[in-house]
């Protein structure tokens, strides 16, 4: 293993992160706190409760999936995409770095900030309720395991894009509306049984679900099918790479 | 000498169908710099980069110190650095910053005496805490050099190396590059100043769509391929030419003075002694004679030509 250029890779990710470090933590903190205020304070104060949960405190696994969601994507996806764009890559096709190596410090940058941010998150949220994590050990596997599944997922957008405006579009279009239809904001059984059914559909459902369980032992689906998805994801992303790179495809022609 | 690297039968398609490298095949020696020359398009920065690994090539194997660097990447590549054609650099990173990232990419652990030393060496030390953006393009070739020098190569392709510099800073990268070869690095260099060929390499290849259409040593090049023009500067002009002087192919300047008679260096006799009696025969003092030697360049052209004329042909 080429510890040193995982390293090399890892520790420049992290410093365009420090560079940037206050547009990067300002940004989801001011987003969270906007949310309690609309969901949590005037529209929380009609729902109160959602399975035996006050509704401020029901939001926040919600909330951090939803920020770390897109924050994984986006910082992998620009992560990646910026060397090609600037044909700063060159150095790292001509490195000694398997494609297993390049993956491992993009990805593991990338994840490492938004597990920064959930973290941050947790925080801030701890400032307008009260935040109860029952399962603190299960709370930080689904938290790692999906900051790492979907840095991945934004490593793959990042190998594609062909611009700026491209790795934007699967964030926006796709992954802010699978989580806000996710049960982020509410639990599926408030919907009418068909629209149950429909969210079933939704992966990210089930990992909000599993999320939201670590905290209050509440959830929509089973644990087991939660970790599952999560764990089915993470596997896809990885045999998509893997394939994907090993070809050299839109990175080597 | 040993080959440090060795190229057989190379061929590389895009994806457009477009062959870029056909049936490439050689072979550079340990210690010399080596010059590829070739038109824009030709296939000489595709050539690199499937030797360093940038681009993918189709078939044929390529052999760094006798290891394959497909199977064995990990061990070629550690031995090779490349700076690019284009200034691809990180413009918010420093200097500093940027180089050691390069160095620790290559599996290598820092040192911090030996990028001091190799930025000293590149005159960078002073601009080590600048951002990549504040520097000027030749400011920003150093950097790529440093870059490509942070892991101490072996083999170091310069693509285009004084490409849009000035001529001061060329003269300069011709030093660093001539001291880097002293130390003992083995240069490939691509480039379109013929000049700078000339300069610095000890042998020479030419591409042409796709083909290495010929490697020599630069100096029999030269002399192989070379044409030689002595120029006889006489006192009176010549008024009439005479049967003496009418069976050599020369021609003369407007003030009919200066005859120019070009010869080929390579041929057994160049007539330039009967010539020059000739010349007596038919009267005429010589006040001066000179010669000049074709170019690199010149040569460069003529061989581009005459492979352009024949793929025409085909």
């Amino acid at each position: 293993m080429n510890w040193y250029g995982i390293k090399a890779i890892y520790i420049h990710e992290m410093e365009r992160f420090r560079r940037t470090l206050f547009q990067s933590l300002a940004s989801p903190i001011i987003t969270t706190s906007l949310y309690f205020v609309v969901f949590g304070s005037a529209i929380g104060s009609r729902i109160t409760e959602i399975d035996g949960i006050n509704y401020g405190s029901y939001i926040v696994p919600g909330m951090i999936m939803l920020t770390i969601l897109t924050q994984s994507i986006s910082n992998a996806s620009f992560a990646f995409y910026f060397p090609r764009f600037t044909n700063t890559i060159y150095e790292i096709l001509a490195a000694p770095l398997s494609s297993f190596e390049i993956v491992l410090g993009f990805v593991g940058a990338a994840a490492s900030k938004s597990l920064i941010i959930g973290c941050v998150i947790i925080l801030t949220a701890n400032f307008f309720v009260d935040v109860r994590i029952d399962h603190p050990l299960l709370m930080m596997f689904f938290l790692i395991l999906t900051c790492i599944t979907f840095a991945l997922f934004g490593f793959i957008i990042g190998m594609y894009a062909e611009g700026f405006e491209g790795l934007q579009i699967i964030p926006i279009l796709i992954i802010t509306p699978l989580v806000f239809l996710g049960g982020s904001f509410y639990s599926i059984n408030m919907l009418p049984e068909f629209w149950q059914k429909i969210s079933l559909l939704n992966p990210v459902l089930y990992l909000i679900s599993g999320f939201r369980y670590s905290f209050y032992e509440v959830s929509d689906v089973s644990l087991f099918t939660s970790t599952l998805t999560i764990l089915t994801i993470l596997v896809g992303c990885i045999i998509f790479i893997t394939y994907t790179f090993s070809k050299g495809y839109k990175i080597k022609d | 000498m040993k080959n440090i690297l060795e190229i057989n039968n190379v061929t590389k398609f895009y994806k457009n169908s477009v062959k870029a490298l056909e049936n490439v095949n050689l072979n550079i020696k340990e210690g010399e710099i080596f010059a590829l020359l070739g038109p824009n398009g030709a296939g000489k920065s595709t050539l690199i980069n499937s030797i360093c690994g940038i681009v993918n090539f189709n078939t044929g194997t390529i052999k760094i110190n006798n290891i394959d660097i497909i199977k064995n990447y990990r061990t070629t590549r550690k031995i090779t650095g490349i700076v690019p054609q284009e200034l691809n650099l990180e413009s918010f990173e420093t200097v500093w910053n940027n180089v050691n990232y390069s160095r620790g990419l290559f599996g290598k652990k820092p040192d911090h005496n030996y990028i001091e030393k190799l930025l000293k060496q590149l005159s960078l030390w002073d601009k080590k805490d600048n951002k990549i953006k504040e520097l000027s393009g030749g400011m920003k070739r150093r950097v790529l050099i440093a870059k490509a020098l942070s892991h101490k190569p072996k083999l170091l392709f310069l693509d285009e190396p004084t490409a849009s510099v000035d001529v001061e800073l060329r003269k300069d990268m011709w030093d660093v590059v001539k001291k880097l070869n002293d130390d003992g690095v083995t240069i490939i260099l691509t480039t379109h100043y013929i000049e700078e060929a000339e300069e610095l390499s000890d042998r020479v290849a030419v591409i042409n769509d796709g083909k290495i259409i010929l490697v020599d040593e630069k100096d029999k090049l030269i002399k192989k391929l070379g044409e030689k023009t002595i120029k006889i500067e006489l006192i009176e002009p010549i008024e009439k030419i005479n049967v003496n002087l009418s069976k050599y192919n020369f021609t003369l300047d407007q003030k009919n003075r200066i005859i120019s008679y070009t010869y080929n260096l390579n041929s057994n006799t160049t007539d330039i002694t009967e010539l020059l009696n000739d010349v007596k025969k038919d009267g005429y003092k010589v006040k001066d004679i000179n010669t000049e030697q074709s170019s690199l360049e010149e040569i460069f052209i003529k061989l581009i030509q005459e492979n352009n004329n024949e793929l025409v042909r085909y």
